[in-house]
């Protein structure tokens, strides 16, 4: 199948400069994803600025070399530098010079410096029904089920090529036939009291990851109004254990007023009735650690927090002082409130180290501990962590985690479910 | 030399040759593949610590996070990237590596698409990748 490329974009391609690449990079993806077209986007959310490598730097410098900016509001996502937090990155000379390159490159292109997972709280909204082209798995999700606007799972590279050439590919979840879901996934048979454990949509999310794969479905029989931050949390655990780009949860996100609609009034292909003992593996698979004896760091924000989140976490702490390093990552939207609310020094002398602009499982935070074990409220920090940080992981709630804290030992309640 | 299997081109590249590597599980690149060697880094993967450099690596399927093309790039520019790609799901986003790799001057290896029930045949064997996306198997080849 051939991309058809309007005039303009045609002569654009075939140009020197960077806008030019950026043209080629988004037409070449077309004909990957199998798209005919370009469609125009309202806005960009660009995973691209983390240093996984020079390549990138090279890449971005590429582009501003070329003489390439954004043609929409574009925000970026967490880079591999804290600029603005107070926290170390144990990243060495070269990498870190890397790393700073790139970060201002990308400035440079005209991205806002948001430097966060989160954009859907730090004030990048999407209008439902509006093309756009994001990248970072949890943004994504986001964008598509919880605030209804229209993107595929762009990742490094063509989310930057999409934002300067203004264009992305007319395929998949930009195609509103595609954003039918075709498996439901009925919850009905959990207790209720399940969804009052702040753990039920991230082990859940996970769960569902696993089960959908990169499928649209539909949560059904949802007994609770889960809040944003537990969308948030669901998301971006279905986002790391499947490649799910869209789910919908019937009565509450906004493609799913009913069953019905969400499934376009169609019968769906599958239907899979949640059972507890699903649920209670699906929980035990976040923790890799092979006992529960030790911990030796607490991470929570993954997806960053919400200042909701963490007055919730200053709710735990309860003014007590931490014996093991709990590390809380956020962007500097929320920074800036909790300075402005002077909270953020009690939290810091309490022991809370705050991680800004970045997160523990993309950049060397965590102290080198062999065989260390990381607690954590998250479900994609669950499933990262071993991989990226070398430390095996605990899961368990923001009580526990905080509790586990304080005592410096894992403190894990009974699961409500 | 037999002709075993002829896939789709997804990304023109080098033809390419090595042992065949077939993943037996699908794979996230970020956080799955060390970007600077090339080794399966996800210990939950049943092939944890394989090398994908030099290889023709098989992958039935990819999961996870936006970043896959990210680690591609890279690998192809530390001259650790896997000497050939065949994949069962064409996955647009690892696929941009590749295409992003071409745009900074440094080749790429090619990209197949090839249905994954055909994989098993090349467990052990060394494969030898054709331009045109021509797999075939090279006599007393010894792969792992």
């Amino acid at each position: 199948m051939s991309v058809l490329l309007a005039a303009d974009e045609r002569a654009l391609a075939a140009g020197q400069d960077g806008n030019a690449m950026a043209m080629r990079i988004v037409a070449e993806s077309a004909r990957l994803l199998g798209a005919t077209r370009l469609l125009p986007i309202a806005s960009a959310h660009i995973d691209g600025a983390l240093y996984h490598g020079d390549s990138g730097t090279l890449f971005a410098e590429k582009f501003v070399a070329g003489g390439a900016r954004v043609a929409v509001r574009s925000t970026l996502n967490v880079g591999s530098l804290d600029l603005s937090g107070g926290c170390m990155v144990r990243l060495n000379k070269p990498q870190r010079d890397m790393a700073r390159r790139m970060m201002r490159a990308y400035v440079a292109l005209g991205c806002e410096p948001s430097w966060t997972c989160a954009p859907y709280q730090a004030g990048h909204r999407p209008a439902r029904g509006q093309d756009v082209a994001w990248g970072e798995s949890n943004a994504v999700v986001f964008c598509n089920s919880v605030l209804g606007a229209r993107t595929n799972r762009y990742g490094d590279f063509l989310d930057i090529a999409c934002a300067v050439a203004g264009r992305a590919p007319d395929c998949g979840l930009h195609q509103p036939d595609n954003r039918i879901a075709r498996i439901v996934v009925d919850v009905s048979g959990l207790p209720g009291r399940f969804f009052d454990d702040d753990t039920a949509w991230p082990v859940l999310g996970s769960l569902y990851g696993r089960l959908v794969g990169n499928a649209v479905g539909v949560v059904a029989g949802v007994a609770a109004k889960p809040d944003e931050d537990a969308l948030k949390a669901f998301g971006a655990a279905a986002a790391s254990s499947g490649a799910v780009g869209l789910f919908h949860i019937a009565g509450i996100t906004p493609e799913a007023p009913d069953l019905a609609t969400a499934t376009g009034g169609l019968m769906p292909d599958t239907r899979i009735v949640i059972t507890p003992a699903m649920v209670a593996d699906s929980r035990r698979r976040l923790s890799t650690a092979e006992r529960a004896d030790r911990i030796d760091a607490v991470a929570i924000g993954s997806p960053h927090l919400s200042l909701a989140e963490f007055g919730r976490l200053e709710r735990h702490l309860a003014g007590r002082r931490l014996r093991v390093p709990l590390f809380a990552c956020t962007g500097r939207h929320v920074l800036e409130a909790l300075e402005r609310e002077r909270r953020r020094a009690p939290l810091e002398a309490a022991g809370v180290t705050i991680v800004v602009d970045t997160c523990v499982v993309v950049t060397p935070i965590l102290a080198e501990i062999k065989g260390g074990v990381l607690m954590t409220n998250s479900g994609k920090f669950a499933h990262y962590a071993p991989g990226n940080t070398g430390y095996a992981t605990l899961y368990g709630s923001l009580s526990d985690c905080v509790e586990s804290a304080v005592s410096g030992r894992p403190v894990l309640s009974e699961p409500l479910c | 030399m037999t002709v075993s299997a002829k896939g789709d081109v997804l990304v023109a590249g080098m033809p390419g040759r090595g042992p065949a590597l077939v993943l037996q599980a699908p794979i996230s690149f970020w956080g799955g593949v060390d970007p600077r060697d090339g080794r399966i880094i996800d210990g939950r993967h049943p092939q944890y610590g394989a090398a994908v450099a030099m290889k023709v690596l098989f992958v039935p399927a990819t999961i996870g996070s936006s970043s896959a093309s990210s680690v591609l790039l890279e690998l192809v520019r530390g001259g650790v990237a896997p000497a050939a790609l065949i994949i069962g799901e064409p996955d647009a986003i690892l696929l941009l590596g590749l295409i992003v790799a071409r745009e900074m001057g440094w080749e790429p290896p090619i990209a197949v698409r090839l249905d994954p029930e055909h994989f098993s045949a090349f467990c052990g064997r060394t494969v030898e990748v054709g331009s045109d996306g021509t797999l075939d198997i090279l006599e007393g080849g010894s792969g792992q």
